[in-house]
């Protein structure tokens, strides 16, 4: 009878082990290392203030971020911009505002407490613009994708030409990351499209790691803090464990069973 | 209960216990006798109260920032895991808090199973836990719903449409749950009132559980019935107390491991989409926890027949203490009985994974065959079992099957003459 049970197991692992190899096309990502990920991660700093560049100056020209302030930048665990460089950088947006004491609505420059200006007025103007297809919001955009980072960084250099025999429509590129390979997005990102303020060279390779660095944080702003505090929490725990596993054995010894 | 004599020390302790007998109560608590030889499978009863407790606290302080509105529960989501003071933290715990208290829940049912915890005189404490977990599984199901993603949208979608099966009033039903002709604000606003209103029902079937569990005390790994209290027994604090403690805090670190290190991973990446009764996701699938009746559902080929299996397959634990005819509680001394309860494991476990899969080619025809079975083990094996199966003789006491080893065949013999001479 043991044989049976065993049997079981083996044929059932059996057919789970088919089942998982003929499940859908099993894509593999680029990788790169991530200085977020592990138990200490933490975000390269550097990355995050890029990583903001290519965001505002590519994909902030259709993609909008609408949970962000412009006071998370200066935030700690963010890309912490200097508090007077974060406020400039609000000042550049124009926001609207009102109604004034005479009931008239105005547009004044950006504050700290202000959201990230969106590109367009409404979802259907983003669609009209681009196409039929809405540019997603960024905010959350990393943990919204199964492949989450590894896939946004795949993406942004998976552009390829299309394989002969597929024809593509108007205004749709192929990407071999992308499911269903189809992207309405053309390749945003092309070598030196930027010019990083700190003189990193601003290849595709590099502009994706770091817009996506900085999408991880957008997605995660307390990340670090997470972190921190898990690891405390994780000792902590393992350490009152410990204390408690020995007062358990000395209350267990007056009787004769075991623990 | 042996400690109905119990009287206080003091005079006020007294004056007050003749009014409100907290104190007796809080006396049989510590002393309730508890078989000694309780093994760590039997210390997930105090971990799902943990789990019970977690998520009420933490759900109380979500509730208190979060919008139950179509147009803005998704925003107010966002609002408390960046703005909210440690809002990361209490969410990430009460969305991991739900896996980890059905992974809890898991092993205590499973538990039940081996050692037949549900058979007689357990009957009610059995069928209270199968009320209990129902109830939080709709518990579970409103709540993943209130983030109002893609998920959210289109599992509440997929799930309430179940009841248009219904012959005749089907239709009428589902109008009636929604709140009008689809998931929409309305069923937003229900399901949050009963997702707030459904842990304070498992609370109160919580202290009725452990009320019919204090009546004929605890089974154990043995599955004998013990004298209490007696030198099989140890009083429940400090020993078990401690015990449960130890326990707890190993469930911690592992809590603790989700929470902080990979808070996402037992969700859906499209939940993170917000809802979009225009778009549906390219799979709908529920959370981990729901797998196997999702599996089950999906392969009948009728939609009726599909949502009679999947209840069926739920409420027939609940007869489960009159299917299974065997005597003898505990799998330890039931050879046969202890191979197919490994099966079953396997099985639901082959349905869970099924369930996460497209309802397809070989994944549809090993979900019938894993559905079929799990049937066949709770309507054939498990009543022929009782009957055909030759056990082990059983120990006379806890303590002769701690020290002497078990199990003690001349004892066993012993009292098998005497039960004939009488």
């Amino acid at each position: 009878m043991k044989n049976l049970i065993k049997l079981f197991y083996i044929i059932s692992f059996f057919f789970l082990g088919t089942a998982y190899s003929l499940s859908a096309e099993k894509v593999d990502y680029l990788k790169t290392d991530w200085s977020f990920k592990g138990l200490f991660g933490k975000f390269d700093r550097g990355s995050l203030q890029r990583g903001y560049q290519v965001y505002t100056e590519v994909c902030a020209a259709c993609h909008s971020m609408k949970y962000l302030s412009y006071r998370n930048l200066a935030e700690k665990g963010g890309p912490e911009f200097p508090i007077i460089q974060a406020k400039a950088i609000a000042a550049s947006f124009e926001v609207l505002d009102g109604p004034n004491a005479d009931g008239e609505m105005f547009t004044r420059p950006a504050k700290l407490s202000d959201k990230f200006v969106m590109p367009y007025e409404n979802e259907k103007a983003a669609q009209a613009a681009n196409g039929g297809a809405y540019p997603p919001d960024m905010s959350v955009l990393v943990k919204a994708r199964g492949g989450g980072v590894d896939y946004i960084y795949s993406l942004l250099q998976g552009y390829e030409d299309a394989p002969s025999g597929l024809t593509l429509d108007e205004g749709v590129h192929y990407n071999k990351y992308m499911y269903g390979n189809k992207i309405k997005m053309s390749a945003p990102l092309s070598d030196g499209i930027i010019e990083y303020g700190d003189g990193t060279v601003a290849s595709v390779e590099q502009m994706s790691k770091d817009v996506t660095t900085f999408l991880m944080w957008a997605a995660e702003p307390h990340l670090e803090a997470r972190h921190r505090m898990g690891f405390k929490a994780i000792v902590y725990l393992i350490i009152l464990t410990v204390l408690v596993y020995f007062s358990m054995k000395k209350i267990w010894s007056r009787v004769e069973s075991e623990v | 209960m042996s400690d109905h004599d119990y009287t206080p020390s003091s005079k006020v302790g007294k004056w007050f216990n003749d009014r409100l007998p907290l104190l007796t109560l809080a006396n049989h608590l510590t002393d309730y006798p508890t078989p000694k030889n309780l093994n760590y499978w039997w210390t997930f009863g105090g971990i799902l109260t943990f789990c019970l407790i977690t998520q009420i606290v933490t759900g109380l302080t979500l509730a208190m920032h979060y919008i139950a509105h179509a147009d803005m529960a998704f925003e107010s989501v966002e609002h408390i895991m960046r703005d909210v003071n440690y809002g990361w933290l209490i969410r990430y715990i009460h969305a991991n808090g739900a896996s980890m208290f059905f992974l809890a829940v898991y092993i205590h049912i499973f538990r039940s199973l081996f050692y037949g915890s549900y058979k007689s005189p357990r009957e009610i404490i059995w069928i209270i836990g199968i009320i209990i977990y129902l109830l939080m599984m709709a518990a579970a199901f409103m709540g993943y719903v209130l983030p109002w993603g893609q998920m959210s949208f289109w599992g509440a979608t997929v799930i309430t449409n179940l009841f248009s099966a219904i012959p005749l009033v089907g239709e009428g039903i589902v109008t009636w749950l929604w709140g009008g002709y689809s998931v929409d604000n309305p069923t937003l606003t229900r399901f949050f009132t009963l997702h707030y209103l459904i842990p304070f029902l498992i609370l109160g079937l919580v202290v009725l559980h452990i009320w019919a569990l204090h009546v004929p005390g605890n089974n154990n790994p043995v599955g004998i019935d013990i004298k209490k209290p007696s030198k099989d027994t140890v009083p429940f604090h400090p020993y078990i107390v401690i015990k449960d403690g130890f326990a707890l805090l190993m469930f911690m670190i592992v809590f603790a491991f989700f929470v902080f290190y990979s808070p996402n991973i037992l969700g859906h990446a499209d939940n993170y989409i917000e809802a979009n009764p225009m778009v549906t996701p390219a799979h709908i699938v529920p959370e981990w926890y729901l797998l196997p009746f999702y599996a089950i559902l999906r392969s009948v080929p009728d939609k009726l027949l599909g949502v009679v299996a999947m209840l069926s397959a739920i409420l027939i634990l609940a007869v489960l203490p009159w299917l299974d005819t065997s005597k003898i509680r505990s799998a330890v001394f039931r050879p046969l009985y202890k191979q197919f309860y490994w099966i079953l494991v396997a099985d639901v476990l082959i349905l869970g994974y099924m369930g996460a899969m497209p309802a397809e080619g070989l994944y549809l025809l090993i979900a019938r065959v894993a559905t079929a079975y799990y049937f066949l083990h709770f309507l054939v094996i498990l009543p022929v079992l009782g009957f055909k199966e030759k056990t082990i003789p059983v120990p006379l006491s806890i303590t002769e099957s701690v020290l002497g080893g078990s199990p003690n065949l001349a004892a066993a013999r012993n009292r098998e003459s005497s039960e004939k001479l009488k």
